[in-house]
Order: C-alpha cells, then sequence, then structure tokens
C-alpha cells in the first residue's frame, strides 16, 4: 500500500499544479470553466491527501515496519493513541498532515464561495494550488512518507518518551490548523489585489476563516505552554525559545489583523494595512513551520540540519517579494474611501492596538533572530534571552491589556466625549477599589509592572461586564425579557461583539495569570534523604519514602521503570501528598550492556502539581542512581545472555534496592501563584472564539431584512 | 486644527514611537546579549553561550548539585570542561547536543545556574554512540 | 509495480472529474447571478452596521444627534444597495420572459 500511498501524492501534485494553471488560464481568458475546473482539482488534492494519510495512519496503527516512518516513530508497545498521533511527530508526516489540512480549507472556501466573488476565485484557487503543490514537492522530491525499508525491522524505535503526553500531540494539528487557516484569507487578498477588487468582499468571505486558524493557533500556543509547564522538568510555561516564538508572532499579527478587516469593513478604512497584514501573517506562518524543521537556529526543538530548509527559505522568499510587489503595483486602487473622524472612535483604537501588537511581533522578531543578524552586523553571533524578550514585551503587553478594556467601550466614527466618561466611570471606580486592595492586604505592590497588570485587568472585566449588562438592560428596556434570556439573545444577535468581548476577558485573565505567576513565584532546589523536609513559602515537604515501579507507571506511557517520591506536603492545616517520579525507559542500542540498557535510555520527568486557584504547588524529583551504577554494571557481566525474566528479576532487585535504601535526590519546588488563571483564561477566550464564529442563522436574518426592507420602502416612498 | 494637519500631526507621533521602539530594540539588545561560541574558540574573561556536544563518558554528579562533563565542537574533539548546577533537561546524556552559558575561569568553564539546555534528539536516526 | 498502477488509476479518476466542466461548459449561471449574491452580503453587512449603531445609541455611546447623523449615512448607503438589487432582480426577470 506504500506505493498507492506514493502514488497518490504525485498524482496530487501534478493535480495541483495543474488547479493552477486552469484556474489562472480561466481568469486570464474569462473562460468560467477552466477555474471550475481548477477548482475540482483542488477537490482532488485535497481527497489523494486525505486517502494518502489515511494510508500512513493504517501503517501506524498496524504497526508496519516496513514503512521506515512507522519502524523510527512507533513500536509494537506503544499506546494506541500514541500510534495514532505519532504520524505527524515525524518531518514527513507532519507535512502530509500540514498539505492534506491545506486541501480540506481550500476546498471548503472554495466550495462556499464557488458562485460569488467570480472575479477573485480564479487567482484565490491559483495560491492555494500553489502552497499545496509546494508541499507535495517536498515530500515528493525529499520528504515522502511512504519510503520503504528494504528488510522490515522487527520492532520500531517507539516514540520518543518526552512527547508521551495528550497535550504535545494535540499540539501540532492545533499549530497546522492555524497556519494553514491564514492561507485562505491570504490567498483571497492576493486574488483581490490581483482583480483589482480591494473593497471588503475578500474580508467577508474569509474572515471565518481567519478566525479559526486564529483559535486554533492560540489552543496550541496555549498546550505547547502547558505541557512545558506540567511534562518538563524546569517548571516554567514559556522559553522564550525560537520555535516557541515562531507560532507566537503570527498569532500576534493574526489578531492585528482581525481587528483591523473590522475597520475596513465598516468605513473602508486600511485598505493597504490589511493586505499587507495578512501576507505577513501567512509569511510568519510558513516561517513558523519551517524554523522547526530547519536547523538556522539554535533551539530545544531544531531537529539539527535539514534537507528541506533552502527550499523553505526560497518559497518564503518568493511569497514575500511577490506579494510586496504586487501591494505596490495595486497601491492606487487602495486608497481609502473614509478618514479617521475622531481619535474617540473604534478605529482609532483599533489601529492603535494594531500597532502595539504589530510592536510585540518585530521585538520577538528581532529577538528570535538576533544571532543570525548580529553575525550579519557584526561577525560575532550573539543571542539574547529571557530577561531582555521579558524586558521589552511586558510594557507592550500592559498597554495591551488596556486598549483591550477601552476598546469594547467606544463607538464607531465618533463618539461623543461626555458619553466616555459616563461609561467609564463604574470601571475606573472598580479599578481604583481594586488598586487599594491590592496595597492594602496584599505585596502586590513588590512588583510594579504586575501591580499595574492587575489593576488593568480588573478593569477589562469591570468594562466587560458592564457592556454585558447594559447590552441585556437595553434589550430588556425593548422587549420586557427577563435577564438570562435577555443576556442570551443578546449574545445571539451580536455574536461578533459579544464573543469578542469574552475573548477579552479571557486574555485580560490569562495576563493576570502570567503577571502573577511570573513576578511573584517561588523556587527552591534541594537535595533529601528520606525523613528529611523543607520549607517553602507558607509549606512545609517531607520526604516519605522513596518508589520504584516497573512496568505500568502512573502516567500511562509504558515506561519500564519509574522511581520517585512520595511527598507530605504541609500549610497550615492543610496537607496534601505528591508523587514525583523518574521514568527511565529502555535504549534499544545493542552497544549497551543488557541490564544498563534500561537505564541509559531516555528518561522523562514525571512532574507532579497540586493545582489550585490561587496557586500551584509544582514538585520535581531527580532521583540519584549512581549508588546503582556499580551493581548495574556487575549485573550486565553476569545476565548479559540470560532470559527476559530473568532479567525482570534482576531489575525487580535493583529497584526494591532503590526503593529501601535511596541516596539523596535532588528536588525542585516551585509555589506559582494564579498559575491557573492562565489555561482558564485561555479557555474563556476560546469560548468567546466559538460564539464570534458561530454562523448566524439564515431564517432570523432573512426576517430582520424584511422588516428593514419594509422601513426603509417606506422611508424611500416618502421621500 | 484642520483636518490634515491633524494627520501629519499623528502620522509624526507613530513615526515617533516608532524609532524610540527601534532605538530600545536595537540598544538593549546589543548590550545584553552573550556571545554564541563554540567551545573552541572561547576565551576567559567574557561571558559566552556555548554550544556543543557532550564528550562520551565524561558526565560526573559531584556533591550536592554539581554536575561536571566536557563540551566539545559538534565536529571537533578538542573539549572544554563544564563545572554546572541547576536543573538538568531530561534529555541530557552522552553525546547530546547541548547548550550552556557561562564564562571561562581558571580553564573551566563556569556556567551560569539552569541555563544547560539539551535539544531534543533527532528522531530521524538512531543516537550515534561512537563519537 | 503497484505505484505505477496506482499512478495512473489515479490520474484518470482525477482526468476524469477534472475535465468535466470542459467538456460540458453549457451550465452556467449568467453574471447577474454572482452580483445579487455578493449584494446580498454587502446589504447584510450594512443591516448589521446599523443596527449595531442603533444598539451603541441605546446603550448610551452615542448621544442622539451622533446617532442620527450615523444612521442617516448607514441607511443611505443601504437604500443605494437596495436600488441595486433592485435593478438587478428587476432586470432579470424581465429577461426571463
Amino acid at each position: 500500500m506504500a506505493g498507492v500511498g506514493s502514488a497518490c501524492l504525485t498524482v496530487a501534485l501534478l493535480t495541483a499544479l495543474f488547479a493552477a494553471g486552469a484556474a489562472i488560464y480561466g481568469g486570464v481568458r474569462g473562460r468560467r470553466e477552466w477555474v471550475t475546473s481548477g477548482r475540482r482539482a483542488v477537490y482532488c488534492v485535497a481527497a489523494l491527501c486525505v486517502a494518502a494519510f489515511a494510508i500512513l495512519e493504517s501503517a501506524f496503527l498496524r504497526s508496519d515496519f516496513s514503512y521506515k516512518l512507522v519502524a523510527e516513530g512507533s513500536s509494537t508497545s506503544t499506546p494506541t493513541f500514541y500510534k495514532i498521533t505519532a504520524v505527524w511527530a515525524t518531518q514527513d508526516g507532519s507535512l502530509l498532515l500540514w498539505a492534506t489540512l491545506l486541501g480540506l480549507f481550500a476546498s471548503a472556501v472554495l466550495f462556499i464561495t464557488r458562485r460569488s466573488l467570480r472575479d477573485i476565485t480564479p487567482w484565490a484557487t491559483a495560491v492555494l494550488a500553489g502552497v499545496a503543490a509546494f508541499f507535495l514537492f517536498l515530500m515528493v522530491g525529499w520528504e515522502n512518507p511512504f519510503d520503504t525499508l528494504a528488510i522490515a525491522p522487527q520492532e520500531g524505535n517507539g516514540l520518543n518518551p518526552l512527547l508521551r503526553h495528550p497535550a504535545m500531540m494535540i499540539h501540532p494539528p492545533m499549530l497546522y490548523t492555524g497556519y494553514v487557516g491564514f492561507s485562505i484569507p491570504f490567498a483571497f487578498a492576493i486574488g483581490a489585489l490581483i482583480a483589482r477588487r480591494p473593497g471588503a468582499d475578500w474580508i467577508r468571505a474569509t474572515r471565518r476563516f481567519a478566525l479559526v486558524a486564529w483559535t486554533f493557533l492560540g489552543t496550541g500556543i496555549l498546550l505547547g505552554a502547558l505541557w512545558s509547564y506540567s511534562e518538563l522538568g524546569w517548571g516554567g510555561y514559556w522559553a522564550w525559545d525560537p520555535v516557541e516564538n515562531a507560532s507566537l508572532m503570527p498569532w500576534l499579527v493574526g489578531t492585528a489583523f482581525l481587528h483591523s478587516i473590522m475597520v475596513q469593513e465598516k468605513r473602508g478604512m486600511l485598505k493597504v494595512w490589511n493586505v499587507s497584514l495578512i501576507c505577513t501573517t501567512f509569511v510568519l506562518a510558513l516561517l513558523g513551520t519551517f524554523l522547526v524543521r530547519s536547523g538556522i537556529l539554535d533551539s530545544i526543538h531544531a531537529f539539527g540540519a535539514s534537507t528541506i530548509g533552502v527550499q523553505f527559505l526560497v518559497f518564503i522568499s518568493a511569497v514575500l517579494i511577490l506579494s510586496a510587489t504586487l501591494i505596490i503595483v495595486r497601491l492606487p486602487d487602495l486608497r481609502s474611501t473614509a478618514r479617521l473622524d475622531s481619535l474617540l472612535s473604534r478605529e482609532a483604537f483599533f489601529l492603535l492596538n494594531n500597532l502595539v501588537l504589530v510592536a510585540l511581533a518585530l521585538v520577538i522578531l528581532w529577538g528570535t533572530f538576533f544571532p543570525l543578524i548580529s553575525e550579519a552586523l557584526t561577525g560575532t553571533e550573539s543571542t539574547v534571552g529571557p530577561p531582555w524578550f521579558n524586558r521589552l514585551t511586558t510594557p507592550l503587553a500592559i498597554v495591551l491589556v488596556l486598549l483591550t478594556g477601552i476598546g469594547p467601550v467606544l463607538a464607531w466614527r465618533k463618539m461623543t466625549p461626555s458619553s466616555l466618561r459616563r461609561i467609564l466611570l463604574v470601571p475606573l471606580v472598580f479599578t481604583a477599589v481594586v488598586l487599594v486592595a491590592l496595597l492594602a492586604l496584599t505585596n502586590a505592590a513588590d512588583s510594579t509592572a504586575s501591580l499595574i497588570m492587575f489593576c488593568f485587568t480588573a478593569f477589562v472585566l469591570a468594562v466587560v461586564a458592564q457592556e454585558f449588562w447594559r447590552g441585556a438592560s437595553a434589550r430588556r428596556v425593548m422587549t420586557g425579557e427577563a435577564w438570562p434570556r435577555a443576556l442570551a439573545r443578546l449574545m445571539g444577535r451580536n455574536r461578533r461583539r459579544y464573543g469578542g468581548y469574552l475573548v477579552h476577558a479571557g486574555i485580560a485573565v490569562l495576563f493576570l495569570g502570567v503577571a502573577a505567576s511570573s513576578a511573584f513565584v517561588e523556587q527552591r532546589d534541594v537535595r533529601l534523604s528520606p525523613g528529611e523536609s523543607f520549607t517553602l513559602g507558607d509549606y512545609e515537604v517531607t520526604y516519605r519514602e522513596a518508589t520504584a515501579k516497573l512496568g505500568g507507571d502512573s502516567s500511562g506511557t509504558g515506561a519500564p521503570i519509574s522511581f520517585g517520591a512520595v511527598m507530605d506536603v504541609r500549610k497550615g492545616d492543610q496537607t496534601f501528598t505528591l508523587r514525583p517520579a523518574r521514568n527511565f525507559y529502555s535504549s534499544g542500542d545493542p552497544s549497551l550492556g543488557a541490564i544498563s540498557r534500561f537505564f541509559e535510555g531516555e528518561a522523562t520527568s514525571e512532574v507532579d502539581v497540586r493545582w489550585g486557584l490561587r496557586r500551584d504547588f509544582w514538585l520535581a524529583v531527580r532521583p540519584d542512581i549512581s549508588s546503582l551504577e556499580r551493581p548495574i554494571r556487575e549485573a550486565d557481566a553476569k545476565f548479559a545472555d540470560a532470559a527476559g525474566d530473568v532479567q525482570a528479576l534482576i531489575i525487580a532487585a535493583l529497584a526494591e534496592r532503590y526503593r529501601s535504601d535511596p541516596p539523596p535526590a535532588a528536588f525542585r519546588a516551585i509555589v506559582s501563584p494564579l498559575v491557573a488563571w492562565i489555561w482558564i483564561g485561555g479557555a474563556i477566550a476560546l469560548l468567546g472564539a466559538l460564539v464570534a464564529a458561530w454562523p448566524t442563522p439564515e431564517a432570523r436574518l432573512r426576517r430582520v431584512r424584511a422588516l428593514y426592507s419594509a422601513r426603509l420602502g417606506k422611508e424611500l416612498s416618502r421621500a | 486644527m484642520d483636518p490634515s494637519r491633524k494627520r501629519k500631526l499623528r502620522l509624526g507621533v507613530a513615526l515617533t514611537a516608532a524609532v524610540l521602539l527601534a532605538t530600545a530594540l536595537i540598544y538593549t539588545s546589543f548590550s545584553a546579549s552573550t556571545e554564541a561560541s563554540k567551545p573552541s574558540e572561547i576565551e576567559p574573561g567574557k561571558s559566552y553561550e556555548v554550544t556543543g556536544k557532550v564528550v562520551h563518558g565524561s558526565i560526573q554528579k559531584s556533591g550536592d548539585d554539581d554536575l561536571r562533563f566536557r563540551i566539545r565542537d559538534r565536529d571537533g574533539t578538542q573539549s572544554v570542561p563544564v563545572a554546572y548546577s541547576g536543573v538538568v533537561p531530561d534529555p541530557f546524556r552522552d553525546g547530546r547536543e547541548v547548550i550552556v552559558s557561562g564564562e571561562l575561569k581558571q580553564g573551566t568553564f563556569v556556567a551560569e545556574r539552569d541555563s544547560l539546555v539539551t535539544k531534543c534528539p533527532s528522531k530521524f536516526t538512531k543516537d550515534e554512540q561512537s563519537s | 509495480m503497484e505505484y505505477a498502477i496506482a499512478l495512473l488509476v489515479l490520474a484518470a479518476l482525477v482526468a476524469f472529474a477534472v475535465t468535466r466542466p470542459l467538456r460540458s461548459p453549457g451550465a452556467e449561471e449568467r453574471r447577474e447571478q454572482t452580483r445579487l449574491a455578493e449584494l446580498e452580503a454587502a446589504k447584510e453587512a450594512k443591516y448589521r452596521e446599523i443596527r449595531d449603531a442603533e444598539l451603541d445609541h441605546r446603550m448610551g455611546k452615542l448621544s442622539r444627534e451622533d446617532w442620527r447623523a450615523v444612521d442617516s449615512d448607514l441607511r443611505g448607503e443601504a437604500i443605494e444597495i437596495l436600488r441595486e438589487l433592485d435593478r438587478l432582480e428587476g432586470g432579470g426577470r424581465s429577461q426571463d420572459d
């Protein structure tokens, strides 16, 4: 079946090239049937990619080790969930996922717009087909997922233990959906430029795709942060690593785009800005995809020198140059049809928010590529670390949160200053109260930046709550509904607006969590023997006893050996138990001894966290197995050819030896206040995005339309 | 103020802000940066961020929190001893590619606490055991 | 071998699907219908704007005078769209006879 899969990719590549050509020909000559043919070709590309993906998945599920990918990334003992998700843990598989998602999204948007936007769709089809062709070309030419091995091994390498975490496996598809999603508005923007239709039509057609992409990308980023916090041994959620930054930059610029398109829809302004922004977002999305697999920047994720780095670079440069040229050439068409009436308007603040978001993205871009920049400018390669990133992004983030509070309050075009004062009164009073409370009751003043952030978050939440209240009250005046119904109908009738407000509230809460957990975190590294204890903040932690488990482990990743500790934690009256551990996976390396290979493979830290709304208590252990080294080497010599069950007995004996008399183990304990609110804030934002993206039912629209038609008709006849 | 003057004023403010940001960017990044280099290139008296591979058999745990190992160039054999304390990333072991920041003092690279980063091993080739 | 056969079969299927519009170009809608869909979308967006402005006014963000100004602008734009829609629909209908 590998041959069939490979054929699917080759035919898909040829079809994509045909799609681009046919669509361009149909667009240039005005021959509608060629554009339709191109569109159908895109449907075929999607179908072929899905087929190829299914074939690959089935190979993983069947543990067919004749496939090179399956042999490298899976094994018979890998749990089924990880077998399914291991497909995209590899370079080739992730390219196929990208192509498949692109095919599906492109088919969806082309189907929806098949009767509209006649001038734009040929070019959009060509762009989408072209991007798909590039990814297919990479696979067919260099990284074919269907490469087979001449001799199929008996057993595969298995999935890297660090990746055996649900969040880590959902993370790539989420990110890719985000990246791919942004290609849709990009393609239509290019089409609008070529077809000289710079109005808001291309925006209206692709707005939902942009919102869905943004949501998936944001969720993917948060999942990555959650994984880092709960899986890795350092206890942080963001390290300003180049690969992390590569996913954040398109998200920031995408956020700016979602706001500025509203300005173009309502006022016909910012046309140049919007097309530039979406081109930048797409280029950053490609860059994000590329950085992970290029090896040009030192990162914990980098896969080293790659075979497709150069091709990506060429493609990204081509996209950048073509987009820029197109925008410059069509500049006369992109004149605004309106002016900024007043600074006290939504348009003005959206522009301001755009500038802050773009500034954030620029700072991150600069810092991420600094090694290359400094090398080019000074000859020596230098890097900047998290302190620099934090120093520059914190003030921008604070301003951003403030803006998320002011934006919802403003009206379009122009707002009367007295109205603004009146509306801001209650939220400002609330914020002042919060500020006083924080100063009096907590030590929040120790960190000025956090204090400001807390106040701004309070401001945003007050504004959002007030907006919901005022909106529902206004409805009740008209319809006399009860509160719950009024709220529900309010949100139902104005999904974009109130969904957006929810997103703002979620983001503000998220930043609250980030500020608190960064500024007020407490950490300690200690070395303890059983019976000893240490204190951290208000907590007293006692190392009760060591644990050693074989076979099944608590995290369900099928680890052979798990050494850990049982820790009793006490704070005042409250006590709880934590069981951090370290999993040792066996290595497949034949040069290692029979027994030592169980200890020399990958090892992961299984952190234990006590989640809480006010603070998290995070604990990791690093057991010291150096005292076992001599017995292990002796066992290697004596039992080199022993049967499997004899080896298991030896290991059980070694484990028991560790458990009964463990040498001091290294512990890291972290108390992070309000960390949970990062994930909660993210969930609120996700909910808000869903509300905003939810399609409005047609029936209601027709009724409204009829009402307004009648009213307008009446006034028309009167005029 | 007539509209066109307003617009010019706004443009001026925006450009000034951009210039300020750019200056802050350039100034802070060059002053706060650490030089990235290979083990064979470092000299005493300056802080570096060194990228290299852990020399096989050189890992020693000493004392409470201390880790000692030797780091060599990715494609070379010249190595430098490293004294490190702090969190040790999960993938750390012989032959892995690591990044660590610190300063060369009396022949030993004294690392900043918690600055050790170990790259995820390549998923596509079996881990090389021979250097 | 498997690869080659699959290649030919798949290519043939794709070619069949893709050339169908080229073989029977007759079933095509008139230009007016696309313009119709676009105008409908623009009209709905304009109605949303009118409703948004009214909500803003009811919530006290816009004073009565400001709202009246914005509302009449938007309604003017909506009327233009309705006029063009009427023209298209009326024109289309007469061509049907």
